[in-house]
């Protein structure tokens, strides 16, 4: 089946098969490995990533659903110049991955939320519900929430400017 | 595993996506959220010849408000429950509880509770608050429409009184009135996990006294369960004090009200980690706790009327 996908802002005429997931037609198509599969099953939030704006499981979502659509991965957290996001800044200034392999996923879900709404991270009962979505093995959680509340903090300054 | 292969088809309209479903020769599965479909898809329980995704039929995410009815459209997500004004009064509040119960925010942003109604998981929560709030589910075939009362429509563990050509294509539920306080509790290894107990309840108070009593127990039996027995030995109980302690005095209605649904209402089946006994026990706590959650909500809302120190 013929869909067009929007990944970061970048057109991709493809042929997929229906039983294709949006994860494996991102990491093998569009060749934007970024996006990890870890369970396969919606648990882990390896695979998070944003559909239209919202944090997705592309893991539960067939590729042929997102045809027309808008998805953006972890390649397309970064400035064209290369220069990392806030949320990746905090993310390295807090500790916030050790093998890394949850990274993206966290990334992603936590990009969505701030940009829906920043003020999320003065909400200690929806910042559990936002950590908890994912799993890491390696951090414990904590420096992940402190690094979303970093990058919260910078995003709020932004806005007042 | 990667699901098998299917054929998929996005109708625009419902008489499409009716004559769609017709086809009963083949094995064919309506795509809302997708969150559990597509999960037994990967573990190939669920092999579809065909797949019929009604994410872009125009009118289903609608919810609508009318003579004391929620609608609510077959595409309306879990997470718009997210917020307890998303639907007016202690029914808001009630979904709210529920819905935060539903896996993660990725998850509510895709999965529907009229698929959670379709799928009819016996650990589901909205099936549980239906039960429990006497919903009705509105199915249509190509050969006409007919509501099936949510009494009715369970009838085993994912199988409901839908036929394979109908569509749900909206959940309605009736409206609580300011006098209910309610209350969703659930229990689970882990926040994504199944719940292993949860209940869902709902009291109507009048001048401290419980007028009338609706608690749904999920996982407590092969299907979702209405708790009759407890719920009649509620009504004209005037509950009073809860106690300060976590546990409710041994005594208190509510501890008794629990006992009865978990000897009277409840038909547990044993699992590794929780045989009878076990399960039994915790479906009498939670049904206690969850009362006493719909007394304190009642209370919060409707000042201290009907409050004993």
């Amino acid at each position: 089946m013929k869909i067009i996908l929007t990944v970061n802002g970048e057109r991709h005429a493809l042929d997929v098969e229906p039983r294709r997931v949006l994860a494996d037609v991102l990491r093998e198509d569009c060749r934007l490995t970024g996006t990890h599969l870890g369970c396969e099953q919606g648990v882990c939030g390896s695979c998070t990533v944003l559909v239209d704006g919202e944090a997705v499981r592309a893991c539960l979502m067939l590729a042929v659903q997102c045809d027309g659509r808008s998805v953006r991965t972890v390649e397309g957290l970064s400035a064209p110049d290369g220069e990392p996001h806030p949320l990746q800044r905090a993310f390295s200034a807090e500790h916030a991955l050790q093998c890394g392999f949850c990274t993206a996923g966290f990334l992603m879900v936590a990009v969505g939320a701030l940009e829906a709404d920043p003020t999320i991270a003065d909400d200690p009962e929806r910042m559990d519900g936002l950590v908890e979505s994912n799993l890491c093995r390696c951090t414990g959680y904590e420096p992940i929430r402190r690094a979303i509340m970093r990058a919260a903090a910078e995003y709020a300054s932004h806005a007042r400017l | 595993m990667k699901p098998a292969a299917f054929d998929y088809v996005a109708p625009r309209t419902l008489p499409e996506t009716l004559e769609a479903l017709a086809d009963t020769e083949r094995d064919v599965r309506v795509l809302a959220g997708g969150q559990s479909l597509i999960l037994e898809m990967h573990l190939h329980r669920i092999r579809p010849d065909l797949v019929v995704d009604i994410n872009g039929v125009a009118g289903l995410d609608r919810l609508s408000l009318d003579d004391g009815t929620v609608t609510v459209g077959a595409l309306v997500r879990h997470g718009f429950f997210d917020s307890p004004q998303a639907v007016p009064g202690p029914l808001g509040r009630l979904c709210s509880l529920a819905a935060g119960n539903i896996a993660h925010p990725p998850i509510r942003a895709r999965g529907t509770m009229a698929g959670s109604l379709a799928w009819a998981h016996p650990a589901s929560e909205w099936c549980g608050v239906a039960l429990a709030l006497d919903a009705a589910v509105e199915v249509r075939s190509a050969g006409g429409t007919r509501e099936i009362a949510a009494r009715d429509y369970f009838r085993g563990p994912l199988r409901t009184a839908r036929a394979r050509d109908e569509l749900i294509t909206s959940v309605r539920l009736p409206l609580l009135s300011d006098d209910t306080g309610v209350g969703f509790v659930e229990h689970r290894r882990t926040h994504f996990c199944f719940a292993q107990v949860a209940v869902a309840a709902a009291l109507t108070m009048r001048d401290g006294v419980i007028e009338e009593a609706r608690i749904g127990l999920v996982n407590c039996a092969d299907r979702p369960v209405r708790a009759h027995a407890a719920e009649q030995a509620l009504v004209g109980v005037e509950p009073g004090s809860t106690g300060t302690g976590l546990r409710l005095p041994d005594g208190h209605p509510f501890a008794r009200a629990g006992r009865i649904a978990a000897e009277q209402d409840a038909a547990p089946l044993p699992e590794p980690y929780a045989d009878l006994e076990y399960r039994r026990n915790a479906i009498a706590v939670l049904v206690g706790r969850t009362l006493r959650q719909a007394l304190a909500d009642h209370r919060e809302h409707n000042g201290a009327t009907g409050e004993h120190p």
